[in-house]
């Protein structure tokens, strides 16, 4: 099933077109990899699926971006309940300097009618459950959550995005800040994630899309080369750039 | 080799002159005040009327009367000065329009102080017919603040890091539920910091108040914001030159009294701001 399409995306800032002409489409509860030097464009599609780069001044996005069949580009696009659907985690952990508590029921005392306090109860529990950090947290949920670890703070980001119940999870270099231990626990815990949820991974660690992603994709440029199974575009890429990139030629 | 290092000596040693410079006056205002207004402190002096043509008694109408001209001043110039720094650093786009605002508010900080007291007599006093009162002289004060308290809330805003607005954003939440949430508790400490500033600064300025609420001699205390009332500054002012024969002991008393009310103030921003720093860690 495809969750997410990009068709015919174009996106400029000013004059520079960081985006040419991209067409892919990304399959539902699937890891898919976007991989490419700094500056290809990978993080700029990345916030173009949940309209980050509206913040950014100068920006001019054309073509088309599917979720569900609807275009999300469209005026109209009702942007909250987009980037509720579609969440975020970046690259550096950023827990808001609130306890472990609030920075978890942050979404749903944003998004719920009416807040209940059994409700919220239920949602930490869940989310940090399924970021595996339920064990270590449940005594201390009223700590400060920049007391944390990198790692902690990482996964309390995605429990934190997982509360508000998104369909796709967008990661932009989620494990860049992190040592290599970490990043395979987080890779493990992107592994599970992928049950519940369409995930999409800028990475310019290529080992880890390897690792990771089902599918992947190449940028060069703004534009994406390749796409394909991850192994066949690490076996046996079509395009010789991909095949310079991801053997170090280049990066 | 032995001309740059004297050189260098040269330069510290005036460096080090100009320093010591500022603390001398400073240090000599605060000495003299206290050594001559100590006497003067006394239980009376704080909760009695002035008597004998205010060469004897208490200031208490004037502490009573400052306070309640920086609490109106306040209640005037926090939620404009607030509202208006969330515009300005939230909302806002670089145009012509923000550049004009910008300018005026720096403008505004610039006005003298006496300037102030015109405009107030004009438009609160005469135009809006609100007499020479503590409401005249409290939004006249609030005008004054309203740049310090702009100015201090909207470096607090904008030193809320970036990130943690795009965060918020990014799990679906408004604009506005970003700042309810995020950035305005994030800033709180800076805002008041900057509120104090604005506080000291509107209890101890003389010349807004002079033709909008100050009473030459008023020993009974203002009964609604209509009345007019003594003020510690213009009171001091008064007992100073207006009035022959009035003890030094009670000058210098009610000079102290004043200087240890703004003093009291800014200690009050220093340690805010000291705490904030403390705790925050990103």
């Amino acid at each position: 099933m495809e969750k997410l399409q990009a068709r015919n995306l174009n996106l400029w800032y000013y004059d520079f077109q960081a985006l040419k002409d991209v067409n892919v489409s990304f399959e539902e509860k699937k890891i898919t990899a976007i991989i490419g030097p700094s500056g290809c464009g990978k993080s700029t599609m990345l916030r173009a699926f949940n309209r980050m780069n509206d913040l950014i001044e100068g920006v001019r996005t054309e073509g088309k971006i599917l979720i569900d069949g609807e275009n999300i580009l469209n005026n109209g696009m009702g942007l909250e309940g987009l980037r509720k659907k579609v969440g975020m985690v970046f690259q550096r952990p950023n827990p808001f300097p609130l306890s472990i508590y609030e920075n978890i029921v942050f979404g749903e005392k944003i998004h719920a009618e009416k807040i209940k306090k059994g409700r919220l109860e239920r949602i930490i529990e869940d989310s940090l459950k399924a970021v595996f950090l339920w064990d270590d947290l449940k005594d201390k949920l009223h700590k400060p959550a920049l007391g944390l670890s990198l790692e902690q703070k990482q996964r309390l980001c995605i429990a934190r995005l997982i509360a508000v119940k998104p369909d796709v999870v967008l990661m932009d270099e989620p494990c860049s800040a992190l040592d290599p231990q970490a990043t395979a626990r987080i890779e493990e815990l992107m592994r599970e994630l992928k049950n519940n949820y369409t995930i999409i991974i800028v990475t310019h660690n290529m080992q880890q899309a390897a690792r990771v992603s089902d599918e992947t994709g190449f940028m060069l440029l703004g534009e994406l080369i390749e796409f394909g199974r991850t192994e066949d575009i690490f076996t046996r890429p079509k395009d010789r750039r991909t095949e310079d990139y991801i053997t170090g030629r280049y990066g | 080799m032995r001309n740059s290092a004297r050189s260098q000596k040269i330069a510290f040693a005036l460096l080090f002159l100009a320093t010591l410079l500022i603390i001398i006056p400073v240090g000599l205002i605060v000495v003299i005040i206290v050594i001559k207004g100590l006497p003067a402190i006394n239980w009376q002096f704080l909760s009695d009327i002035p008597r004998q043509g205010m060469r004897a008694g208490g200031i208490f109408p004037a502490i009573i009367g400052t306070l309640y001209l920086v609490i109106g001043a306040i209640v005037f110039a926090l939620p404009i000065g607030l509202l208006a720094a969330i515009y300005l650093s939230e909302y806002s786009k670089e145009n012509f329009l923000s550049r004009m605002i910008k300018l005026a508010i720096v403008n505004l900080a610039g006005v003298p102080s006496v300037v102030y007291g015109l405009f107030g007599l004009a438009l609160f006093v005469v135009f809006f017919k609100f007499g020479a009162s503590i409401l005249s002289g409290s939004l006249t004060l609030g005008i004054m603040i309203l740049p310090i308290i702009i100015t201090t809330s909207r470096e607090a805003l904008e030193s809320v890091p970036h990130s943690f607005r795009e965060v918020s954003l990014s799990l679906g939440a408004s604009k506005w539920q970003t700042i309810r949430h995020i950035v305005l508790p994030n800033a709180i400490p800076g805002i008041l910091t900057g509120t104090i500033l604005g506080l000291g600064r509107a209890a101890g300025e003389t010349a807004p108040i002079l033709f909008t609420v100050a009473a030459f001699y008023l020993p009974r205390l203002p009964k609604s914001i209509f009345d007019q009332a003594m003020a510690l500054p213009y009171h001091l002012y008064v007992i100073s030159t207006q009035v022959p024969n009035v003890d030094e002991k009670i000058r210098y008393g009610t000079a102290l009294v004043l200087l240890i009310l703004v003093l009291f103030m800014n200690l009050v921003a220093i340690i805010i701001r000291y705490k904030f720093r403390k705790k925050k860690k990103w």
